[in-house]
């Protein structure tokens, strides 16, 4: 542009986007958490209509655009459908987790839908396409996704 | 149904740290550069429509802050949150409407000014996910895993794009990073997310792009060639990604199957001369050609080594470099869509293509590609 900004270093101005929010977690992700914390058990919805089970649990089907009806308890073993690992410590990275972290798409036995999750206990290098896994539950339960701990191979 | 040409493109450079210019600052430059290449001013335009997203801007409402940049004041002014291409379509049926002729779409960001991976973050489900610490470049690498297990792409192949891209970049000015480089600086590159590497990923980046449509009555009153609008639709997959198969794109097949059938195309592979994909990572090129059906199932990356896609090939894709040489997200489809405009104008400079009769633009929204907009422009109306 023009000669009149020659020389000027450009300011810099240091802030932060920082407003408490709370999430309203709904009826369904209540109930599912409260059996995920108080009885090791994983919950989801089922359509009615095309009969798919939803993880995590949703009150309407994408699909169908109706109301899911009912629960079902699915199985705390799946089939690793892909995964990754982070090299570097993103900064949306948990405190608790150093990389390299795994995360994989879980689709539990009696879910037709994946569970978003970790997978831990194996090396980056032995996850594969297609692998059992079975979830690990934490000690210290309190209603949130990560009552899971992660997902273990299956032996 | 009324018909609707591009009449008008302006572009920033695209840059890694845009210090000296700020978002409002960035759009008086493509805006007036828009007009130019338009041969209009500002009184010409009837409305507009910015294309932001809160969270990157650092501000809500952000696109309210551009506005008298943009030549919005007392004038309609609207907002898209999302991709450019998806601000462009909004400003096409503005156009279309009957209450304006001439529409000015904008779209800007600036990535340097914020830390992508806990914005990326949060587009995921607060509730049962964000928690995880996922963002986009690991929900890209899981689909990029996804899609090479499918399909038995190879990272040597995946290597290529960045290599033929970046390589074009070095033909255009607004590029970010023009580079010559080789499969194996790729392929030696740090690997960020298994099985991406650094240089399989497009670059945080600033920039504002803007473009001019106008109804088919006053698309010849101007001074620019006008470039029509064939065929456009977008489509979406459901919000959470273990929903969806994610080696396939199904909303990327619907939304190019009726973009096609809108523009009277039957046969994509012969009938398109020159494409600019939403590159943001190399994967996705190949996956996309694939599944808009530019490409057989499986077989873009043999078709890539076979130079293709290459400027002079069969197909050029991202020939202006594409976002792997510069990621203005958002903007980001503006780009793609001022770049094949330019190549069916006949000016796109240094990357101009031999045939460019018909051209695809493609964009992104969601995370892994939840969304597509495929638009076909030509230079006959």
């Amino acid at each position: 542009m023009s000669d009149q900004f020659k020389g000027i270093e450009p300011m810099v101005y240091n802030s932060k986007i920082n407003v408490p929010y709370s999430w309203w977690a709904g009826d369904t992700a209540t109930k599912f958490f409260i059996t995920l914390r108080d009885e090791k058990k994983i919950l989801g919805t089922k359509c009615n209509s095309c009969n798919k089970v939803f993880i995590p649990p949703r009150k309407v089907c994408p699909t169908c655009f109706t109301e899911n009806a009912g629960w079902v308890s699915v199985s705390d073993e799946g089939t690793v459908l892909t995964f990754t690992v982070a090299r570097f410590q993103f900064a949306a990275i948990p405190h608790d987790k150093k990389v390299p972290v795994i995360w994989g798409l879980i689709k539990l036995d009696g879910a037709d839908t994946a569970l978003l999750h970790y997978l831990g206990e194996v090396k980056p290098e032995d996850v594969t396409i297609g692998m059992r896994v079975k979830a690990v539950f934490s000690e210290a339960r309190k209603g949130t996704i990560r009552d899971i701990s992660h997902f273990k191979p299956v032996k | 149904m009324d018909r609707a040409a591009i009449i008008g493109v302006g572009m920033t450079k695209i840059e890694k740290a845009k210090v000296g210019e700020t978002f409002a600052d960035m759009a008086w430059e493509a805006v007036n550069k828009a007009l130019a290449d338009a041969g209009m001013n500002i009184d010409d335009i009837d409305n507009v429509v910015t294309t932001s997203s809160d969270f990157w801007d650092g501000r809500t409402i952000s696109c309210m802050a551009v506005g008298d940049a943009s030549g919005a004041a007392h004038k309609n002014v609207s907002c898209v949150e999302g991709d450019g291409t998806y601000g462009a379509f909004y400003g096409m049926t503005r156009s279309l409407s009957g209450s304006y002729k001439t529409t000015l779409i904008t779209g800007h960001s600036k990535g340097s000014q914020s830390v992508s991976s806990l914005i990326t973050n949060s587009a995921f489900d607060p509730i049962y996910e964000r928690s995880l610490g996922m963002d986009m470049v690991t929900a890209c690498a899981m689909q990029a895993r996804s899609y090479m297990h499918r399909t038995k792409t190879t990272p040597e192949q995946l290597a290529m794009v960045s290599v033929k891209n970046h390589g074009n970049a070095m033909k255009n000015p607004l590029a970010q990073l023009p580079m010559k480089i080789t499969m194996d600086d790729v392929l030696k590159s740090e690997m960020v997310a298994d099985p991406l590497h650094k240089l399989d990923c497009s670059p945080v980046s600033d920039g504002c792009a803007a473009v001019i449509i106008a109804h088919e009555s006053v698309a010849a009153k101007f001074k620019q060639k006008p470039v029509w609008i064939k065929g456009v639709s977008f489509c979406a997959d459901s919000f959470f990604f273990g929903d969806r198969d994610l080696s396939r794109v199904r909303s990327l097949t619907e939304a190019a199957k009726k973009a096609y059938a809108m523009a009277g195309i039957k046969d994509p592979k012969k009938e398109i001369d020159v494409a600019e994909l939403y590159d943001a990572f190399t994967y996705q090129e190949l996956m996309w050609l694939e599944e808009m059906g530019l490409a057989d199932e499986a077989a873009a990356g043999k078709l890539l080594e076979k130079g293709e896609y290459n400027i002079d090939g069969r197909l050029p894709v991202n020939a202006s470099g594409g976002l792997l040489s510069g990621h203005p997200v958002i903007a980001a489809g503006l780009y793609s869509m001022a770049a094949v405009v330019r190549q069916i104008r006949g000016d796109a400079g240094g990357f101009q293509v031999k045939k460019a009769k018909t051209g695809l633009v493609h964009g992104v929204n969601g995370l892994s590609g939840q969304s597509h907009c495929v638009w076909i422009l030509d230079k006959d109306k």
